[in-house]
């Protein structure tokens, strides 16, 4: 798989901080790619940057292979944590507007408009004021200026917040459907079960590096820790060497564990010894969600720092 | 550059498209038209004919008080009472009261009239009074009423202007002040109506958020000075308008005045008055309309030069100022919060329209030279003292100055701009937008 953006080494410092201090992250080419991190992680700085809003101090963005310039600005599509649009303006001629700014020649630009018109059902809006639309109607309004002059890449900074989930869902499936078309996305949150859905790579940064990255199955395989959730009914005693009960509850006659296996012990050789103790009913591979590794990986940051 | 062609284009009609836009367009010229036109209308048809009943109890002015312009004086033997009683029956009678001991007592006038006295009756009816007064004091003094006469002298100075050739031209100074004036005010208006514009302008991209999606399109320099020049297209529409319009529209009452000054110059004909009252009247009717004056001044200095250099000077001076103007309004994210920010570049601006006072006095003194030199004040200052006459090499330093200037302020406001802009949170202190000029990228 070909990669569409590259970040070498990336360093972007502002008086008295620095946001970025050597930042690498490999995009590929038609995925979904989700920049992650906390608050004030330096995810907008790069991205800023990769929209050549600012520049790096020190290393360099490849699109394509190409180091950044300004032709790559109508290749890339761009919807900012914070957007707005002009109030006093028409709907139509502010997507008119800024699909121009992208380069968009201006009948083309109609007819595109047009077209994502008629999809989202919109048809009567062209010559609505902005300031007479709902949030809805202008987070909607706002995306198809993101996405009208056809970008390969687009960016998407915290695209859920502010969406209620029937907008959410529906931002979702446009998400979905621009990868289904071969666009590639990068899109930054910190909203975990958006990225357990849709997102094919990841990058986690915090406090300016990035601190995790890579195929989403392949981190999550990274945080396997030989856990194991059972149910059961009877007593379970731990065996030294094969496995430990980390934590058990009853309910009703069920009990609930959690188990570790030790010394490479594999799952059927675990279950061989489990069944002999207890009745079994349900067992399952205990794999970390995003949630819990970005908690895990932020928050060790955060102690070994503190 | 097509994508500047493009933030001008929307800057430009977004704004010319406000309804607010074509109502200061037309009003203001008809507001000027009836500046000059209304003092003119009044006097020609004022009908301020007043009947002034005079109650001498000095006896000292019998005979002596003539009926002049629009008052006529009447002696009666009636009392105070009297004359109190019968000022109820008319309305524009006036009386007067002079005291016994008018001669020693300043106060000893009394105006009385149905409605308010009004303060260019007091004047005038003041005016009579106190000359005869003196008069009559000159003459128990014992001098001749002949000589009193032979005093009453009236110049009329008239100043000239030596042309390079040797030849000299009438000059106007008062219509070079009221031109002056007239020119330092449009430019100084110009600085802070267009100037703060922009700047909420910079601060309505940023408050709606829509700023960051429109720099990812394009360099927030080509946005800054895409918005700076489109506004200051609307700024020049706005004078073009204007002009135009106030053109036509003083052509139309000029037609109207000019009508109605000639037909109250038949009923003065018809009246009987003499030539010379008439000519009188038509002068003094000429100089209530501040327009003559200044088609005099025009006259001296060209018209086509002053247009040019106002042209000129209006956009070095907007270029300057606006810019500051913009970086202001990318630092902050309400026009409240702007207020303290914008302190130090309205200070020059004032400065130059206060200094513009001394110029009009002094229009070759030192302070007016520099002032129309340095960018900050000789977009205003220049074009104050432009129509007492400037040499030509002083408008070429002054306007590369400012064109030096507006580039210097421009490139500053520009690293502040593109910092400032998308910064939001806490109000940065002057310090901190100092650090952003120093910014890499």
């Amino acid at each position: 798989m070909s990669i569409i953006l590259e970040a070498q080494n990336v360093v972007k410092r502002y008086a008295g901080h620095t946001a970025l201090s050597g930042v690498s992250i490999q995009v590929p080419q038609g995925s979904i790619f989700g920049l992650l991190g906390p608050n004030g992680a330096g995810k907008t700085s790069l991205i800023r940057i990769i929209n050549q809003i600012t520049g790096p101090d020190e290393g360099q963005i490849l699109l394509d292979g190409e180091k950044l310039q300004p032709k790559h600005i109508e290749v890339i599509g761009y919807l900012p944590e914070e957007r707005g649009l002009y109030k006093k303006m028409k709907v139509g001629e502010q997507l008119l507007y800024l699909a121009q700014l992208k380069g968009m020649p201006k009948a083309e630009a109609v007819e595109k408009l047009k077209a994502w018109f008629i999809k989202f059902d919109i048809k009567g809006w062209w010559d609505k004021n902005v300031e007479d639309l709902s949030k809805g109607m202008q987070q909607k309004t706002q995306f198809i200026a993101t996405i009208v002059h056809q970008p390969k890449l687009v960016i998407l900074d915290e695209p859920f917040s502010g969406f209620d989930p029937i907008n959410a869902n529906l931002l979702k499936d446009e998400i979905l459907a621009l990868k289904e078309n071969g666009t590639t996305i990068i899109f930054s949150t910190h909203r975990m079960e958006s990225v357990e859905e849709l997102c094919d790579n990841i990058a986690l940064i915090n406090k300016s590096k990035v601190v995790l990255s890579g195929e989403k199955k392949e981190v999550k395989n990274r945080f396997r820790d030989n856990t194991f959730n059972l149910e059961y009914s009877g007593a379970l005693a731990p065996i030294e060497g094969v496995f430990e009960i980390l934590n058990a509850k009853n309910v009703e006659g069920i009990t609930k564990a959690k188990v570790r296996l030790l010394d490479g012990t594999s799952a059927n050789q675990f279950l061989g010894q489990a069944i002999q103790q207890v009745d079994l009913k349900a067992f399952n591979e205990n794999i970390p969600s995003f949630n819990e590794i970005f908690i895990k990986v932020v928050g060790e940051d955060a102690n070994t720092i503190l | 550059m097509n994508k500047i062609l493009l933030i001008i284009q929307r800057e430009y009609i977004t704004r010319v498209k406000k309804k607010s836009f074509w109502i200061a367009s037309i009003l203001v010229p008809f507001l000027i038209a009836a500046v000059y036109t209304i003092p003119v209308l009044l006097f020609v048809n004022a009908d301020d004919s007043r009947n002034v009943i005079v109650l001498d109890d000095s006896k000292l002015f019998k005979g002596k008080l003539n009926s002049e312009g629009d008052y006529t004086y009447i002696y009666s033997e009636k009392t105070l009472a009297e004359a109190k009683k019968d000022l109820k029956k008319s309305n524009d009678d006036i009386v007067v009261h002079i005291e016994k001991d008018i001669l020693t007592n300043s106060k000893g006038v009394q105006i009385l009239g149905r409605k308010t006295v009004g303060i260019g009756t007091q004047h005038a009816i003041q005016g009579k009074i106190q000359n005869e007064l003196r008069n009559i004091k000159l003459k128990n003094a014992g001098i001749d009423l002949k000589v009193l006469e032979d005093n009453k002298i009236n110049v009329d100075a008239q100043t000239y202007t030596l042309n390079e050739d040797g030849g000299e031209k009438s000059s106007n100074s008062g219509g070079a002040m009221i031109l002056g004036g007239i020119f330092g005010f449009l430019l100084y208006l110009s600085a802070f109506l267009y100037g703060s514009q922009v700047m909420n302008g910079v601060i309505e991209e940023k408050s709606n958020r829509i700023i960051e999606v429109v720099v990812s399109s394009v360099r927030p320099f080509q946005l800054m000075l895409g918005k700076i020049i489109g506004v200051g297209m609307v700024g020049l529409t706005q004078f073009l308008l204007w002009g135009v319009l106030t053109f036509t529209a003083s052509t139309v009452t000029s037609s109207i005045m000019s009508g109605k000054i000639e037909e109250k110059v038949q009923a003065k004909v018809k009246a009987g008055l003499s030539k010379d009252e008439i000519k009188k009247f038509e002068a003094s009717v000429k100089s209530e309309n501040p327009l003559n004056s200044i088609s005099d001044a025009i006259e001296n200095v060209s018209l086509g030069k002053m247009i040019f250099c106002f042209i000129l000077y209006y956009l070095g001076g907007y270029l300057l100022y606006s810019s500051l103007f913009a970086a202001i309004g990318s630092a902050v994210e309400s026009p409240s919060e702007a207020q303290q920010f914008m302190f130090p570049v309205t200070i020059p601006i004032i400065l130059s329209f206060i200094l513009a006072q001394f110029i009009l006095q002094k229009p070759d003194s030192p302070i007016a030279f520099w002032a129309s030199i340095i960018p900050l004040t000789s977009p205003i200052d220049m074009m104050v003292r432009l129509p007492f006459g400037v040499p030509n090499w002083e408008i070429a330093l002054s306007l590369t100055l400012l064109i030096l200037g507006f580039i210097g302020t421009t490139w500053l406001a520009g690293k502040v701009y593109r910092v400032g802009i998308l910064m939001y949170g806490k109000k940065p202190s002057w310090k901190e937008i100092t650090k952003w000029v120093f910014y890499k990228g």
